[in-house]
Protein backbone atom coordinates (compact mmCIF):
# COMPACT_ATOMS: atom_id res chain seq x y z
CA UNK A 1 0.00 0.00 0.00
CA UNK A 2 0.83 3.49 -0.92
CA UNK A 3 1.70 5.76 2.44
CA UNK A 4 0.16 9.59 1.95
CA UNK A 5 0.46 11.85 5.21
CA UNK A 6 -1.70 14.91 4.56
CA UNK A 7 -1.22 17.79 6.37
CA UNK A 8 -4.36 18.93 8.12
CA UNK A 9 -4.59 22.83 7.61
CA UNK A 10 -7.56 24.88 8.72
CA UNK A 11 -8.42 22.75 11.06
CA UNK A 12 -11.82 22.45 11.89
CA UNK A 13 -12.74 25.93 11.64
CA UNK A 14 -16.24 26.20 10.42
CA UNK A 15 -16.97 26.44 6.06
CA UNK A 16 -17.38 30.25 5.17
CA UNK A 17 -20.31 30.64 2.65
CA UNK A 18 -22.03 34.02 1.46
CA UNK A 19 -25.02 32.70 2.33
CA UNK A 20 -27.35 29.99 4.33
CA UNK A 21 -28.62 27.26 2.67
CA UNK A 22 -31.59 26.82 5.52
CA UNK A 23 -32.97 30.55 4.08
CA UNK A 24 -31.91 30.02 0.26
CA UNK A 25 -34.30 26.84 0.08
CA UNK A 26 -37.11 28.46 1.88
CA UNK A 27 -36.38 31.87 -0.37
CA UNK A 28 -37.50 29.49 -3.20
CA UNK A 29 -40.58 27.62 -0.81
CA UNK A 30 -38.56 24.78 -0.16
CA UNK A 31 -37.90 22.43 2.64
CA UNK A 32 -34.89 19.75 3.20
CA UNK A 33 -37.68 16.97 3.71
CA UNK A 34 -36.38 13.64 2.99
CA UNK A 35 -39.19 11.28 0.86
CA UNK A 36 -38.21 8.09 2.41
CA UNK A 37 -35.48 5.82 2.78
CA UNK A 38 -35.16 3.60 -1.19
CA UNK A 39 -30.46 3.78 -0.05
CA UNK A 40 -29.20 2.16 2.86
CA UNK A 41 -26.14 3.76 2.40
CA UNK A 42 -23.10 1.92 4.41
CA UNK A 43 -19.76 3.51 5.31
CA UNK A 44 -18.16 0.47 5.88
CA UNK A 45 -14.88 2.67 7.64
CA UNK A 46 -12.09 5.02 6.45
CA UNK A 47 -9.91 3.02 5.74
CA UNK A 48 -8.28 3.16 1.91
CA UNK A 49 -5.37 1.91 0.23
CA UNK A 50 -4.91 4.89 -1.28
CA UNK A 51 -5.17 8.90 0.06
CA UNK A 52 -6.49 11.05 -2.44
CA UNK A 53 -6.52 15.09 -1.91
CA UNK A 54 -10.36 15.49 -2.57
CA UNK A 55 -11.17 12.92 -0.33
CA UNK A 56 -14.50 13.75 2.06
CA UNK A 57 -13.58 10.91 4.24
CA UNK A 58 -10.20 11.80 5.06
CA UNK A 59 -9.22 8.11 4.37
CA UNK A 60 -6.25 6.39 3.64
CA UNK A 61 -3.97 3.50 4.77
CA UNK A 62 -3.31 4.74 7.94
CA UNK A 63 -6.79 5.10 9.39
CA UNK A 64 -8.12 2.44 11.58
CA UNK A 65 -11.95 2.96 11.80
CA UNK A 66 -13.41 -0.29 10.51
CA UNK A 67 -17.15 -1.63 10.84
CA UNK A 68 -16.87 -4.96 13.08
CA UNK A 69 -18.47 -7.43 12.85
CA UNK A 70 -21.39 -6.65 15.43
CA UNK A 71 -22.34 -3.48 13.40
CA UNK A 72 -22.58 -5.00 10.12
CA UNK A 73 -24.91 -7.56 11.40
CA UNK A 74 -26.96 -5.13 12.64
CA UNK A 75 -26.93 -3.11 9.52
CA UNK A 76 -27.84 -6.74 7.94
CA UNK A 77 -30.68 -7.16 10.37
CA UNK A 78 -32.02 -3.84 9.02
CA UNK A 79 -31.62 -4.87 5.08
CA UNK A 80 -33.58 -8.00 6.33
CA UNK A 81 -36.29 -6.38 8.43
CA UNK A 82 -36.61 -3.84 6.07
CA UNK A 83 -35.81 -4.57 2.45
CA UNK A 84 -34.17 -1.27 1.49
CA UNK A 85 -34.57 -1.74 -2.37
CA UNK A 86 -30.38 -0.22 -2.73
CA UNK A 87 -27.59 -1.31 -0.52
CA UNK A 88 -24.78 1.24 -1.54
CA UNK A 89 -21.22 0.20 -0.26
CA UNK A 90 -18.84 2.44 0.64
CA UNK A 91 -15.92 3.66 2.63
CA UNK A 92 -12.66 3.92 2.51
CA UNK A 93 -12.07 1.53 -0.04
CA UNK A 94 -14.94 -1.11 1.22
CA UNK A 95 -13.72 -4.19 -0.04
CA UNK A 96 -10.99 -3.98 2.64
CA UNK A 97 -13.38 -4.77 5.58
CA UNK A 98 -13.35 -8.18 6.61
CA UNK A 99 -17.05 -8.30 6.51
CA UNK A 100 -17.28 -6.16 2.94
CA UNK A 101 -18.05 -9.44 1.15
CA UNK A 102 -20.84 -10.97 3.71
CA UNK A 103 -22.28 -7.63 3.46
CA UNK A 104 -22.68 -8.11 -0.06
CA UNK A 105 -23.79 -12.04 -0.74
CA UNK A 106 -26.46 -11.33 2.34
CA UNK A 107 -27.96 -8.30 0.92
CA UNK A 108 -28.16 -9.56 -2.37
CA UNK A 109 -29.68 -13.00 -0.98
CA UNK A 110 -32.39 -10.95 0.96
CA UNK A 111 -33.00 -9.37 -2.64
CA UNK A 112 -31.32 -5.70 -2.45
CA UNK A 113 -29.81 -4.10 -5.41
CA UNK A 114 -25.86 -3.72 -4.28
CA UNK A 115 -23.78 -1.15 -5.05
CA UNK A 116 -20.00 -0.96 -4.40
CA UNK A 117 -18.30 1.97 -4.35
CA UNK A 118 -15.07 0.33 -5.81
CA UNK A 119 -11.71 2.45 -6.18
CA UNK A 120 -10.30 0.22 -9.00
CA UNK A 121 -6.98 0.11 -7.47
CA UNK A 122 -7.68 -1.74 -4.67
CA UNK A 123 -7.90 -5.19 -6.89
CA UNK A 124 -4.13 -5.01 -6.96
CA UNK A 125 -4.15 -4.92 -3.18
CA UNK A 126 -3.25 -8.96 -1.56
CA UNK A 127 -6.54 -11.01 -1.48
CA UNK A 128 -8.21 -9.00 -3.98
CA UNK A 129 -7.42 -10.25 -7.03
CA UNK A 130 -10.48 -11.97 -7.72
CA UNK A 131 -12.76 -8.75 -7.28
CA UNK A 132 -14.13 -8.97 -10.78
CA UNK A 133 -15.47 -12.41 -10.31
CA UNK A 134 -17.04 -11.55 -7.34
CA UNK A 135 -18.79 -8.77 -8.38
CA UNK A 136 -19.95 -10.43 -10.95
CA UNK A 137 -21.02 -13.71 -8.93
CA UNK A 138 -23.18 -11.61 -7.43
CA UNK A 139 -24.48 -9.21 -9.62
CA UNK A 140 -23.15 -6.46 -8.28
CA UNK A 141 -23.34 -2.63 -9.63
CA UNK A 142 -20.10 -1.23 -9.49
CA UNK A 143 -19.19 2.45 -9.04
CA UNK A 144 -15.68 4.08 -9.68
CA UNK A 145 -14.25 6.96 -9.69
CA UNK A 146 -11.72 8.38 -12.43
CA UNK A 147 -11.51 12.05 -12.48
CA UNK A 148 -10.65 12.00 -16.17
CA UNK A 149 -9.44 10.27 -19.22
CA UNK A 150 -6.02 11.27 -18.86
CA UNK A 151 -3.04 10.49 -16.78
CA UNK A 152 -1.99 13.90 -15.37
CA UNK A 153 -4.65 15.54 -14.31
CA UNK A 154 -6.18 11.93 -12.72
CA UNK A 155 -2.85 11.13 -10.75
CA UNK A 156 -2.97 15.17 -9.43
CA UNK A 157 -5.45 13.99 -7.66
CA UNK A 158 -5.75 10.18 -6.64
CA UNK A 159 -1.68 9.86 -6.65
CA UNK A 160 1.16 8.78 -8.71
CA UNK A 161 0.63 5.79 -10.75
CA UNK A 162 -2.99 5.56 -9.49
CA UNK A 163 -4.10 6.13 -13.42
CA UNK A 164 -2.65 3.12 -14.83
CA UNK A 165 -3.66 0.74 -12.26
CA UNK A 166 -7.10 1.86 -13.14
CA UNK A 167 -7.08 1.47 -16.01
CA UNK A 168 -5.73 -1.89 -15.70
CA UNK A 169 -8.41 -2.66 -13.20
CA UNK A 170 -11.29 -1.49 -15.65
CA UNK A 171 -9.73 -3.44 -18.52
CA UNK A 172 -10.16 -6.43 -16.00
CA UNK A 173 -13.62 -5.60 -15.01
CA UNK A 174 -14.65 -5.50 -18.96
CA UNK A 175 -13.04 -9.06 -19.31
CA UNK A 176 -15.72 -9.97 -16.79
CA UNK A 177 -17.97 -8.80 -18.44
CA UNK A 178 -18.96 -5.49 -16.67
CA UNK A 179 -19.70 -2.44 -18.53
CA UNK A 180 -19.91 -3.99 -21.97
CA UNK A 181 -23.90 -3.28 -21.87
CA UNK A 182 -25.07 -6.58 -21.40
CA UNK A 183 -26.58 -6.21 -18.23
CA UNK A 184 -23.26 -5.94 -15.62
CA UNK A 185 -23.20 -2.34 -14.70
CA UNK A 186 -20.03 -0.64 -14.34
CA UNK A 187 -20.83 3.36 -13.73
CA UNK A 188 -17.66 6.05 -13.47
CA UNK A 189 -17.51 9.22 -11.00
CA UNK A 190 -16.12 12.27 -12.90
CA UNK A 191 -14.91 15.24 -10.05
CA UNK A 192 -13.04 17.99 -10.75
CA UNK A 193 -9.62 18.30 -10.65
CA UNK A 194 -9.55 21.35 -8.20
CA UNK A 195 -11.70 24.42 -7.26
CA UNK A 196 -14.78 24.35 -10.31
CA UNK A 197 -17.83 22.99 -11.08
CA UNK A 198 -18.02 19.61 -13.17
CA UNK A 199 -19.04 20.19 -16.91
CA UNK A 200 -22.53 19.09 -18.15
CA UNK A 201 -22.78 15.37 -17.74
CA UNK A 202 -23.50 14.54 -20.86
CA UNK A 203 -20.62 16.57 -22.76
CA UNK A 204 -18.17 14.66 -20.92
CA UNK A 205 -19.41 11.55 -20.54
CA UNK A 206 -19.08 11.22 -24.47
CA UNK A 207 -15.68 12.66 -23.94
CA UNK A 208 -14.84 9.86 -21.23
CA UNK A 209 -16.07 6.89 -23.78
CA UNK A 210 -14.76 8.16 -26.67
CA UNK A 211 -11.30 8.87 -25.04
CA UNK A 212 -10.95 5.66 -23.04
CA UNK A 213 -12.26 3.59 -25.83
CA UNK A 214 -9.93 5.43 -28.27
CA UNK A 215 -6.90 4.90 -25.88
CA UNK A 216 -7.47 2.29 -23.53
CA UNK A 217 -9.90 -0.14 -25.18
CA UNK A 218 -12.01 0.68 -21.98
CA UNK A 219 -15.72 0.69 -21.75
CA UNK A 220 -18.28 1.48 -19.29
CA UNK A 221 -21.98 2.35 -18.93
CA UNK A 222 -22.97 5.96 -17.32
CA UNK A 223 -20.59 8.64 -16.32
CA UNK A 224 -21.76 10.78 -13.28
CA UNK A 225 -20.71 14.25 -13.03
CA UNK A 226 -19.84 14.96 -9.17
CA UNK A 227 -18.99 18.19 -7.45
CA UNK A 228 -16.13 18.75 -4.88
CA UNK A 229 -17.56 19.28 -1.58
CA UNK A 230 -15.94 21.73 0.51
CA UNK A 231 -15.44 18.89 3.42
CA UNK A 232 -12.46 17.49 5.11
CA UNK A 233 -9.36 16.99 2.93
CA UNK A 234 -11.02 18.63 0.01
CA UNK A 235 -12.00 21.71 2.17
CA UNK A 236 -8.09 21.87 3.52
CA UNK A 237 -6.77 22.48 0.01
CA UNK A 238 -9.28 25.12 -0.48
CA UNK A 239 -8.17 26.97 2.18
CA UNK A 240 -4.19 26.23 1.55
CA UNK A 241 -4.78 27.44 -1.84
CA UNK A 242 -6.66 30.65 -0.99
CA UNK A 243 -9.50 29.20 -2.93
CA UNK A 244 -12.39 28.84 -0.44
CA UNK A 245 -14.10 32.32 -0.36
CA UNK A 246 -14.18 32.38 -4.34
CA UNK A 247 -15.15 28.00 -4.45
CA UNK A 248 -18.26 28.93 -1.67
CA UNK A 249 -19.13 31.90 -3.69
CA UNK A 250 -19.34 30.22 -7.08
CA UNK A 251 -21.75 27.08 -5.15
CA UNK A 252 -23.71 29.38 -4.02
CA UNK A 253 -24.41 31.56 -7.26
CA UNK A 254 -25.11 28.32 -9.06
CA UNK A 255 -27.44 27.26 -6.69
CA UNK A 256 -30.06 25.79 -8.61
CA UNK A 257 -33.62 24.98 -6.93
CA UNK A 258 -34.44 22.38 -9.30
CA UNK A 259 -31.56 20.55 -7.99
CA UNK A 260 -33.18 20.43 -4.63
CA UNK A 261 -35.72 17.60 -6.00
CA UNK A 262 -33.19 14.77 -6.46
CA UNK A 263 -31.08 15.44 -3.40
CA UNK A 264 -29.11 12.30 -2.24
CA UNK A 265 -30.65 12.83 1.02
CA UNK A 266 -34.23 12.77 -0.22
CA UNK A 267 -33.97 8.95 -0.45
CA UNK A 268 -30.95 7.78 1.31
CA UNK A 269 -29.87 7.09 4.83
CA UNK A 270 -26.41 7.00 5.63
CA UNK A 271 -24.58 4.49 8.30
CA UNK A 272 -21.60 5.15 9.75
CA UNK A 273 -18.68 2.57 11.00
CA UNK A 274 -20.23 2.35 14.06
CA UNK A 275 -23.61 2.08 13.55
CA UNK A 276 -25.02 5.34 13.85
CA UNK A 277 -27.01 7.15 11.26
CA UNK A 278 -26.97 10.45 9.14
CA UNK A 279 -29.16 12.09 5.75
CA UNK A 280 -26.01 11.40 3.59
CA UNK A 281 -22.10 10.77 3.43
CA UNK A 282 -21.26 14.08 4.06
CA UNK A 283 -22.92 14.56 7.27
CA UNK A 284 -21.30 12.06 8.34
CA UNK A 285 -17.82 13.10 7.55
CA UNK A 286 -19.43 16.35 9.60
CA UNK A 287 -20.16 13.92 12.07
CA UNK A 288 -23.88 16.17 11.23
CA UNK A 289 -26.68 13.18 12.71
CA UNK A 290 -29.55 12.34 11.88
CA UNK A 291 -32.45 14.83 13.65
CA UNK A 292 -32.23 14.23 17.46
CA UNK A 293 -35.87 13.43 18.07
CA UNK A 294 -35.39 10.11 15.45
CA UNK A 295 -33.75 6.61 16.58
CA UNK A 296 -29.89 7.21 15.86
CA UNK A 297 -28.70 4.22 15.19
CA UNK A 298 -29.51 1.67 12.38
CA UNK A 299 -29.98 -0.99 15.51
CA UNK A 300 -32.86 1.23 15.97
CA UNK A 301 -33.99 1.91 12.78
CA UNK A 302 -37.59 2.05 11.79
CA UNK A 303 -38.77 3.72 8.14
CA UNK A 304 -41.83 4.93 9.19
CA UNK A 305 -40.37 7.75 11.59
CA UNK A 306 -37.68 8.49 9.03
CA UNK A 307 -40.58 9.01 6.04
CA UNK A 308 -40.54 12.56 5.54
CA UNK A 309 -37.81 13.41 8.15
CA UNK A 310 -36.11 17.15 8.57
CA UNK A 311 -32.66 16.74 6.99
CA UNK A 312 -30.14 18.67 9.12
CA UNK A 313 -27.90 20.49 5.97
CA UNK A 314 -25.34 23.01 6.56
CA UNK A 315 -23.27 25.41 4.19
CA UNK A 316 -21.67 22.28 2.47
CA UNK A 317 -24.97 21.56 0.93
CA UNK A 318 -24.09 24.51 -1.13
CA UNK A 319 -22.24 21.50 -3.38
CA UNK A 320 -25.01 19.48 -4.00
CA UNK A 321 -27.40 22.36 -5.52
CA UNK A 322 -25.08 24.15 -7.70
CA UNK A 323 -25.34 24.14 -11.13
CA UNK A 324 -27.32 20.52 -12.14
CA UNK A 325 -27.20 19.28 -8.81
CA UNK A 326 -24.63 16.96 -7.29
CA UNK A 327 -25.40 13.60 -5.41
CA UNK A 328 -23.93 9.95 -5.68
CA UNK A 329 -25.93 9.27 -8.59
CA UNK A 330 -24.36 12.36 -10.67
CA UNK A 331 -26.20 15.59 -11.74
CA UNK A 332 -29.45 15.35 -10.59
CA UNK A 333 -30.88 17.78 -13.25
CA UNK A 334 -30.71 16.33 -16.93
CA UNK A 335 -30.19 18.92 -19.70
CA UNK B 1 -1.78 47.75 -5.48
CA UNK B 2 -1.92 46.55 -9.32
CA UNK B 3 -4.22 48.06 -11.98
CA UNK B 4 -6.02 44.51 -11.93
CA UNK B 5 -7.49 43.16 -8.77
CA UNK B 6 -9.41 39.46 -8.76
CA UNK B 7 -12.58 40.78 -6.50
CA UNK B 8 -12.93 44.16 -9.01
CA UNK B 9 -14.18 41.81 -11.91
CA UNK B 10 -17.41 40.78 -9.40
CA UNK B 11 -17.87 44.43 -8.95
CA UNK B 12 -18.59 44.63 -13.27
CA UNK B 13 -22.27 45.64 -12.25
CA UNK B 14 -21.33 48.78 -10.81
CA UNK B 15 -20.46 50.08 -14.41
CA UNK B 16 -24.19 49.82 -14.60
CA UNK B 17 -25.05 52.49 -12.58
CA UNK B 18 -25.07 55.12 -15.05
CA UNK B 19 -26.85 54.42 -18.45
CA UNK B 20 -28.14 50.85 -17.00
CA UNK B 21 -30.27 50.52 -20.08
CA UNK B 22 -26.99 50.15 -21.91
CA UNK B 23 -25.52 47.72 -19.61
CA UNK B 24 -28.44 45.73 -19.69
CA UNK B 25 -28.93 45.22 -23.02
CA UNK B 26 -24.85 44.32 -23.08
CA UNK B 27 -25.46 41.73 -20.19
CA UNK B 28 -28.48 40.10 -22.04
CA UNK B 29 -26.23 40.13 -25.43
CA UNK B 30 -22.97 38.73 -23.75
CA UNK B 31 -25.08 36.03 -22.06
CA UNK B 32 -27.40 35.21 -25.09
CA UNK B 33 -23.70 34.61 -27.38
CA UNK B 34 -22.32 32.10 -24.75
CA UNK B 35 -25.65 29.70 -24.75
CA UNK B 36 -25.73 26.33 -26.92
CA UNK B 37 -26.33 27.09 -30.52
CA UNK B 38 -24.34 26.22 -33.55
CA UNK B 39 -21.62 26.29 -31.45
CA UNK B 40 -21.18 24.27 -27.91
CA UNK B 41 -20.90 26.19 -24.70
CA UNK B 42 -17.48 24.17 -24.73
CA UNK B 43 -16.37 25.67 -27.90
CA UNK B 44 -17.69 29.00 -27.23
CA UNK B 45 -15.89 28.97 -24.28
CA UNK B 46 -12.45 28.38 -26.22
CA UNK B 47 -13.20 31.00 -28.13
CA UNK B 48 -13.51 33.33 -25.20
CA UNK B 49 -10.34 32.04 -23.90
CA UNK B 50 -8.42 32.93 -27.37
CA UNK B 51 -9.84 36.26 -27.49
CA UNK B 52 -9.42 37.26 -24.03
CA UNK B 53 -5.67 36.19 -24.80
CA UNK B 54 -5.63 38.29 -27.85
CA UNK B 55 -7.12 41.23 -26.08
CA UNK B 56 -4.92 40.49 -22.92
CA UNK B 57 -7.40 41.16 -20.23
CA UNK B 58 -7.09 39.91 -16.69
CA UNK B 59 -10.56 39.58 -15.95
CA UNK B 60 -11.78 37.81 -18.88
CA UNK B 61 -8.57 35.31 -18.87
CA UNK B 62 -9.90 34.58 -15.48
CA UNK B 63 -13.19 33.76 -16.40
CA UNK B 64 -12.91 32.06 -19.73
CA UNK B 65 -10.13 29.76 -18.27
CA UNK B 66 -12.98 29.02 -15.32
CA UNK B 67 -15.73 28.44 -17.98
CA UNK B 68 -13.60 26.63 -19.95
CA UNK B 69 -12.88 23.84 -17.38
CA UNK B 70 -16.42 23.65 -16.23
CA UNK B 71 -17.81 23.47 -20.27
CA UNK B 72 -14.97 20.32 -19.88
CA UNK B 73 -11.92 20.89 -22.05
CA UNK B 74 -8.66 20.44 -20.70
CA UNK B 75 -5.38 22.08 -20.28
CA UNK B 76 -4.19 20.68 -23.51
CA UNK B 77 -7.54 21.59 -25.49
CA UNK B 78 -6.83 25.48 -23.25
CA UNK B 79 -3.23 25.63 -24.91
CA UNK B 80 -4.49 24.82 -27.87
CA UNK B 81 -6.84 27.46 -28.22
CA UNK B 82 -4.73 30.25 -26.43
CA UNK B 83 -1.31 29.77 -29.45
CA UNK B 84 -4.31 29.80 -31.61
CA UNK B 85 -4.82 33.71 -30.59
CA UNK B 86 -0.89 33.97 -30.34
CA UNK B 87 -0.14 32.66 -33.71
CA UNK B 88 -3.17 34.95 -35.30
CA UNK B 89 -1.66 38.09 -33.07
CA UNK B 90 1.69 37.00 -34.07
CA UNK B 91 0.71 36.34 -38.11
CA UNK B 92 -1.24 39.41 -38.29
CA UNK B 93 2.11 41.44 -37.31
CA UNK B 94 4.12 39.56 -39.43
CA UNK B 95 2.10 39.64 -42.72
CA UNK B 96 2.23 43.43 -42.17
CA UNK B 97 5.76 42.88 -43.41
CA UNK B 98 4.89 43.09 -46.90
CA UNK B 99 3.89 46.19 -46.24
CA UNK B 100 7.04 47.30 -45.69
CA UNK B 101 8.56 45.71 -48.13
CA UNK B 102 6.28 47.95 -50.63
CA UNK B 103 7.48 50.74 -48.86
CA UNK B 104 10.63 49.87 -49.18
CA UNK B 105 9.97 49.17 -52.88
CA UNK B 106 8.27 52.45 -53.62
CA UNK B 107 11.32 54.75 -52.40
CA UNK B 108 13.86 52.28 -53.64
CA UNK B 109 15.91 52.36 -57.05
S1 LIG C 1 -11.61 9.30 -2.54
FE1 LIG C 1 -12.07 7.11 -2.39
S2 LIG C 1 -10.23 6.09 -3.13
FE2 LIG C 1 -9.65 8.19 -2.64
S3 LIG C 1 -8.92 8.14 -0.52
FE3 LIG C 1 -11.10 8.67 -0.45
S4 LIG C 1 -12.14 6.70 -0.18
FE4 LIG C 1 -10.05 6.25 -0.89
S1 LIG D 1 -24.81 17.50 1.80
FE1 LIG D 1 -26.18 15.84 2.39
S2 LIG D 1 -27.80 16.84 3.55
FE2 LIG D 1 -26.74 18.43 2.39
S3 LIG D 1 -27.96 18.61 0.51
FE3 LIG D 1 -26.25 17.20 0.12
S4 LIG D 1 -27.14 15.17 0.46
FE4 LIG D 1 -28.51 16.66 1.44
Amino acid sequence: MSRQTLPVIGGDAPLRAPADFGEKLAAHGLSPRAAGVEVLQVNVGKLCNQACKHCHVDASPRRTEVMPAEVAEQVLEAVRRFRFPVVDITGGAPELNPNFRRLVTESRRLGSRVMVRHNLTVMFEPGQEDLPEFFRGHSVEVVSSLPYYLGRQTDAQRGPGVFDKSIEALKRLNAAGYGRGDGLTLDLVYNPVGAFLPPPQGSVEADFKRELLARHGVTFDRLYTITNMPIRRFLEYLRRSGNEERYMRRLVDAFNPAAVEGLMCRTTLSVDWTGRLYDCDFNQMLGLGVDGSLPQTVAEFDPERFEGRMVATGAHCFGCTAGAGSSCGGAVVKS
Amino acid sequence: MSYYEEEDLGRFGEVGRHRPDLFEKFMAWYQACQEDGALSRREKALIGLAVAHALQCPYCIDAFSQSCLEAGSNMEQMTEAIHMASALRGGASLVHGVQAHNSVNKVSM
